[in-house]
């Protein structure tokens, strides 16, 4: 039965090593034996899925503004920007100035240059801390500051798109993303918002986005495999890469009225957070499995596994478990993409009901054929280190 | 028979446990004795060595036990030490809260002191090479941790046993006051009975002082401490970086009769707008400020004429003050002239991250206590702003509902209108 306040989605602004759209990643993704985009040789012993060729201009039209964020922050607004134009809602002032918005960040890129030359003089310096404000106050560049804050991306939304209804920022590495599109999907089931911009960017060519990973050792090194294949190699089990993805969620009644293409219905989205070291990741994966899924025929699930040995492998048991459930470890195709990967699942989830079709393997040696329509697709994330989440999406 | 739902027919939102932390001291009494007495928190900064700085006061949180230990142990100190206070106040299980938890606290980054520390401790390659090279190596977590932007809000939830996924947030300087928003919101959607909003900042480090002081947005007036902070005065010159906490436990009210507990405050409404002007300044008619300001009007469902009192942005910048009180009186009108509006921020600095929620808890306590703190340092009044600031000395004046304003870097405003009664 579908209701006025259902959440579906009308807009979806993708860009990974694969390409960017949702038509150029279905066509892309729909081909059996597609090999990965990698990066080797750059970020060595790491591989990552670096982004493709971007023309900012075609979403940030001020050169202004694009020189006032770093890639992380870029690319966030233009993946935010290709989701409005999805939905005929770019430009028009009155949607986006009543349109709320909820952004899962991390934080922008620091400069390089100027920490590997500080550090390079602390081995010469016992008075590190007066080094590091001699070095800071002369050769920080001063709006720098501004393309690493983690709210700034949504400011860079709001001032390049004008969406202005409302803006918050969830920081949380996978979970960020999860509430931010769990909390977007609330608000618009009870009337608080009819409209709402979620997704996120993920920008990991850069030392100290590894770096995030790799205090805990959790990259993956030495050669590529695919998701599902790396426990016991060496290394942490995670490919990290670049990309973004944003949503529009709006109200049913809304997308109808305006007459919008609608490319899946929202249907519960559920979070949780297992205390690992107590050992409750697998029972928290059932529990939000059977909340977003219940038992109900075959289901196709996009899983944002990240590759991280524990978790993968823990949501890997409970979904093998499910004998109606197909999975694809879509992190094969794109790297993982930490804020975004969540918002990303959703997206391609949405895709597969949209085209009523599934996504061929994408690693067959632990994936198995989906044949027919997928009635209802799973988007999920076990967060490498912390938080986990699922969405169920449906036709509309 | 009491009124459980609001104007628009949503479970009215209680506030039933409040705690801060700010330079002025640890606790409400501390804190509340020293506001109303209009003492200042600012001092020189002793954390590092300020050679170089431009600006060397702040209103660091120098005597909790983190103070020393960098941004996140000391941000997870300030959030634990404040949400201690409040549930301990509320009467709810203070290891089994059972509500969500929603944290604003500052992004998060690698300690230039573990990353000393972790680049001398090998000589092999250099920069980013070694960093990465020697982390992959290291054989715990702690450090990890401490990079991780979920990571405080895991701990917190674990401490006070929150229920679910915890939200951790940033909208810049209007992150307290979202961190509040987000819990009321989640009360009137019917998801919970209770939420623990914190808004928590200790991340006073040289390099983000240095960050604000490039932008020009720093008092630089170093010789009297104390009075470098000065909202809405003429020689205002910047805001004075500080650290802080403020937690509230929101209650549906009628959960929180329901078991016998007192309740402290209502929070009325929520109002926000998103600027879309420029990264840094706000459009200069003041209208996402004041659609924020009546967005919070409609929400609580007063008029203009039923808020008593204003406990202002009032960072004490020449761009922040001019625009709050354009739209302040753009919306009041000519009643802004003589309705009382102070800034906390002339005594406890800018506590960023925490801000919104230290205010908020400051603003419940205005109304609880019949005492509007003051602007203290008011000497020098800016002629292109009158207003009725509370000058320098505290004033006693029945106080029944609040509008407090949180503007952010990066666009970001949120007000919160508090009542002292349901009704």
């Amino acid at each position: 039965m579908s209701s006025p306040r259902d959440v579906v989605i009308t807009g979806i602004g993708l860009v990974s090593s694969l390409g960017e759209g949702p038509d150029a990643h279905w066509q892309k993704l729909a081909q059996p034996g597609l090999q990965p985009v990698l990066e080797t040789a750059r970020f060595a012993p790491y591989t990552v899925h670096p982004l493709p060729e971007i023309d900012w201009n075609l979403q940030i039209a001020k050169r202004g503004d694009q020189r006032q964020m770093e890639t992380w922050q870029r690319l966030g607004t233009y993946a935010a920007g290709l989701a409005l134009d999805d939905a005929g809602i770019k430009g028009n002032d009155e949607l986006c100035a009543t349109m709320d918005m909820v952004v899962a960040a991390g934080g922008g890129e620091r400069d390089e240059a100027v920490d590997a030359a500080i550090l390079a003089a602390s081995e010469s310096r016992n008075d590190r801390d007066v080094l590091l404000n001699e070095k800071l106050t002369t050769e920080l560049r001063p709006t720098l500051f501004l393309a690493q804050l983690s709210n700034l991306l949504a400011g860079n939304i709001s001032i390049v798109h004008k969406v202005t209804g409302s803006s918050r920022t969830f920081m949380g590495e996978e979970g960020a993303g999860v509430s931010a599109v769990e909390t977007a999907a609330a608000r618009i089931r009870s009337g608080q918002s009819t409209h709402v911009l979620v997704g996120g960017a993920f920008q990991t060519e850069h030392s100290d986005m590894l770096l995030g990973y790799e205090l805990a050792g959790y990259l993956h090194r030495g050669p590529w495999k695919p998701v599902w294949q790396r426990a016991g190699a060496e290394g942490g089990g995670v490919v990290s890469g670049s990309g973004g993805a944003f949503l529009v969620l709006e109200q049913r009644e809304q997308a109808e009225s305006r007459g919008r293409k609608i490319y899946a219905e929202l249907g519960p989205v559920v979070s949780g957070r297992a205390r690992r070291s107590r050992g409750e990741l697998d029972a928290e994966i059932a529990g939000l499995l059977n909340q977003a899924a219940p038992p109900n025929g075959r289901l196709l699930a996009m899983s944002g596994a990240s590759g991280a040995h524990a978790a993968t492998s823990a949501e890997k048991t409970a979904l093998d478990a499910v004998e109606a459930i197909t999975a694809r470890g879509f992190s094969t195709l794109t790297g993982h993409m930490k804020e975004a990967q969540f918002p990303f699942a959703v997206a391609l989830a949405a895709l597969a009901v949209d085209r009523k079709a599934a996504y061929p393997v994408f690693d067959a040696a632990a994936e198995k054929p989906f044949e027919g329509i997928p009635a209802r697709v799973l988007a999920t994330a076990i967060g490498y280190h912390q938080f986990e989440g699922m969405a169920l999406v449906k036709p509309a | 028979m009491t009124n459980f739902r609001d104007h628009m027919g949503r479970p009215i939102v209680a506030v039933t446990g409040i705690g801060v932390v700010t330079s002025l001291g640890v606790g409400k009494a501390d804190n509340w004795a020293a506001l109303t007495s209009g003492k200042s928190g600012i001092h020189p900064i002793t954390r590092f060595p300020v050679d170089h700085l431009n600006t060397r006061i702040s209103g660091m949180v120098d005597f909790l036990d983190s103070s020393s230990k960098g941004a996140s142990p000391l941000t997870y100190e300030l959030a634990e030490t404040a949400a201690h206070e409040a549930v301990a106040e509320s009467g709810l299980d203070s290891g089994d809260f059972g509500g969500p938890l929603f944290l604003a606290s500052p992004p998060v980054e690698l300690d230039w002191h573990e990353r000393f520390s972790l680049y001398n401790s090998d000589k092999q390659d250099a920069g980013a090479e070694r960093l990465l090279r020697v982390a992959r190596g290291l054989k715990e977590l702690d450090i990890f941790e401490t990079t991780q932007f979920g990571s405080i809000a895991d701990r917190l939830a674990d401490r006070f046993g929150t229920r679910g996924l915890p939200i951790t947030l940033s909208t810049a300087c209007a992150s307290g006051a979202t961190a509040i928003q987000l819990g009321v919101e989640a009360i009137r959607r019917g998801e919970c009975d209770r939420a623990l909003s914190i808004g928590a900042d200790g991340s006073a480090t040289a390099e983000a002082l240095i960050r604000f002081s490039l932008l020009s947005a720093l008092s630089t007036h170093n010789d009297i401490p104390e009075k470098a902070s000065k909202p809405f005065s003429k020689d205002r010159d910047g805001f004075v970086l500080a650290e802080g906490s403020g937690a509230l436990v929101l209650e549906s009210l009628e959960a929180a009769l329901a078991r016998g507990a007192t309740v402290l405050g209502i929070l009325r409404g929520c109002g926000e707008k998103a600027d879309d002007f420029h990264r840094t300044r706000s459009k200069p008619d003041g209208s996402p400020a004041i659609a924020a300001v009546r967005a919070a009007l409609a929400d609580a469902g007063l008029s203009k004429d039923e808020i008593d009192y204003v406990n202002a942005h009032g960072t004490s910048t020449p761009e922040n003050d001019k625009m709050e009180h354009l739209s302040l009186s753009t919306v009041f009108g000519e009643r802004i002239g003589s309705m009382p509006v102070s800034s906390n921020k002339s005594m406890i600095g800018h506590t960023l991250s925490a801000a919104g929620a230290v205010e908020a808890a400051f603003s419940l306590m205005t109304m609880r206590e019949s005492v509007i703190p003051p602007t203290i340092n008011y000497d020098n009044p800016d002629p292109a702003i009158v207003l009725d600031v509370v000058p320098n000395k505290k004033r006693n004046a029945e106080v029944r509902s609040v509008l407090s304003n949180s503007f952010g870097f990066g666009g970001q405003n949120t007000c919160l209108v508090m009542a002292r009664e349901p009704v």
